[in-house]
């Protein structure tokens, strides 16, 4: 999409939206962490992401895995959105017989890799951007973690890896809310300075609002940050942000809207249900 | 290194082991070859990321640190994208013998087996060790290699007709067959000679595959031989003693005498050489010898 005519606000607000929606019919969970990502995922499939839904296999694509594999039903919108398959689809999400399990699954169209247990992420999108290399291939490799997803140790492991192997074509963006699935990540285990720790580890890392588009834009845009190193943006975020009652609340790790809850939330996102 | 030669899609990783195995490999593919470091999660999770581009990985570890150490990795990454992974184990069973328990590795094909789309193999010497390699990079799914040392005596006079999922016959008998997974063949071999000298001709089968089984190959044996014992290297549990008695149980009209001769779920306690360990867990020739000859005094 050219540049003058993607509209991020709008496009992560369907996002939200449409999660809403989602979780709502399903009485599913994970909605917290779905919100948090819909302005970073607004920008790169609005803009960053060179792929072609008419050809989800075509080589030359760039990669993106959800890490966070349960924050799925933000990445199946925008997959729709873009076409990757019918919006209808979005309709019975989690539900029986449908195209779309709660964690993101190979094999729906768009989707690089599966993803539900943390930290498998980054090896694997390791694992493509050294084929890149191999291949002397341009594209790059997008990988969206969370907190917890930095307290598994294979993180760290893919860390030393990348760095190792001067993979500058990946680019690791932590969803860093703060907020892990049953607790702060100052009461579990203390994350911070985590863009320190991903520079001790040879990343070139940047901190950003997750939720300012222009922030996260001119971040993405300036990758790799330097030469021959992997890149890592810590994006702040607000686990359930957008919807003011569910903002920075661990349950809504676990909770479903209610008929009234989903109206309130629509309406504070200023659309129709 | 001939197959890596042929395909240029072949990357070798290791996990910082290998000494003495991989030098020429690294010598002839450096940009095929990585040492991986201490880190196998990471290495399985790589492996499946160079596997979703096109590429055939075969990654490298000794006992149980390419298994149980990443298992998650490999079901999730490896198994359930269904891609052309190949894990290969060294020091399989208790060839490690006095480095301990760690270092034995009796549990690893219960684990595999367990995976859906993954296939299991222990060659049983060193030609079928070579065949399971070329079978396994064309193969499209993911393999678990399970070798035992560098020094195992070989057993086939000449290249065996291997292909994944079938069973080779070693040796032909009438009264009593001999299954074995992996190197424990060569000591079903022995075995097999020893019962000659006894009057009873025991057929040899290598099992290379532990999946998916040769179904055909036991159920004929069961039915011209009446006795089946499967000897190997591993626990009693999960591994081929378990995969043919789940054949053997849900066959009809079978009459079959059956024991499974294995590691019988427990750690080794005592310190010793393969060969000791062998003895101390009831596994060497004499044993399996005592346990065919056990089995035809209780009759068909």
């Amino acid at each position: 999409m050219p540049e003058n005519t993607i509209d991020y606000k709008a496009f992560s607000t369907r996002i939200r939206a449409q999660v809403l929606r989602m979780v709502h019919r399903a009485q599913s969970g994970h909605l917290g962490s779905s919100l948090s990502i819909a302005d970073i995922l607004a920008v790169l499939y609005g803009r960053i992401l060179n792929v072609d839904p008419a050809q989800p296999d075509w080589p030359e694509r760039d990669r993106f895995i959800l890490s966070k594999g349960h924050a799925v039903s933000a990445v199946y919108v925008a997959l729709a959105e873009r076409g990757f398959f019918p919006r209808d689809w979005l309709l019975n999400y989690y539900l029986n017989g449908s195209h779309l399990p709660g964690h993101i699954t190979y094999g729906v169209p768009g989707v690089e890799a599966s993803a539900g247990a943390l930290g498998h992420g980054l090896p694997i999108g390791c694992g493509m951007a050294l084929a890149a290399k191999c291949d002397d291939k341009k594209y790059r490799v997008y990988v969206i973690l969370s907190d917890g997803d930095c307290d598994e140790g294979s993180t760290w492991e893919a860390l030393l890896f990348a760095h190792q192997h001067k993979l500058d074509n990946i680019v690791a963006i932590v969803d860093y809310n703060k907020i892990q699935g049953f607790g702060r990540t100052k009461e579990v285990l203390d994350l911070d300075p985590l863009a320190e720790k991903w520079h001790s580890f040879g990343w070139s890392a940047r901190e950003i609002d997750g939720h300012d588009h222009r922030q996260i834009e001119q971040a993405l845009l300036g990758i790799p940050f330097e030469s021959e190193r992997p890149s890592c943006i810590v994006a702040h975020t607000v686990k359930g942000k957008g919807v003011s009652f569910m903002e920075d609340d661990v349950a809504w790790h676990y909770r479903s809207p209610d008929d009234k809850q989903l109206r309130e939330a629509l309406d504070e996102l200023g659309v129709s249900e | 290194m001939d197959m890596a030669g042929d395909d240029e899609r072949i990357h070798l990783f290791a996990g910082d082991l290998g000494f003495s195995i991989f030098e020429p490999f690294m010598e002839k593919f450096p940009s095929r070859y990585i040492n991986m470091g201490v880190a196998e999660q990471n290495m399985i999770g790589v492996a499946t990321g160079m596997a979703l581009s096109g590429k055939i990985v075969f990654v490298y570890s000794i006992a149980n640190f390419p298994t149980f150490r990443c298992l998650e990795q490999i079901r999730n990454d490896v198994c359930y994208h269904n891609v052309n992974v190949n894990i290969v184990m060294g020091g399989g069973g208790l060839s490690y013998g006095s480095l301990g328990v760690t270092h034995h590795a009796t549990e690893d094909m219960a684990l595999m087996r367990a995976l859906p789309n993954m296939t299991v193999i222990a060659p049983g010497d060193p030609l079928e060790a070579e065949q399971a390699t070329l079978a396994c990079a064309s193969w499209p799914g993911p393999c678990y290699l399970r070798l035992g040392k560098t020094t195992e005596p070989g057993v086939h006079e000449s290249l065996p007709s291997f292909s994944i999922g079938r069973a080779i016959m070693v040796r032909d008998g009438k009264d009593a067959t001999l299954i074995s997974t992996g190197c424990m063949l060569y000591s079903n071999v022995q075995a097999a000679e020893i019962l000659a000298g006894r009057g009873i001709s025991a057929r040899v089968l290598s099992m290379p595959t532990v999946k998916p089984l040769d179904r055909d190959a036991v159920l004929a044996a069961a039915g011209e031989t009446g006795v089946i014992v499967t000897v190997e290297e591993h626990s009693i549990i999960g591994g081929l003693g378990s995969a043919v008695a789940e054949v053997l149980a849900e066959a009809s009209g079978i009459d079959c005498k059956f024991r499974r001769m294995g590691v019988r779920d427990t750690f080794t306690h005592d310190v010793g050489n393969q060969e000791y360990l062998l003895k101390a867990h009831g596994l060497s020739v004499g044993d399996i010898v005592n346990t065919v000859i056990d089995l035809k005094k209780e009759g068909r």
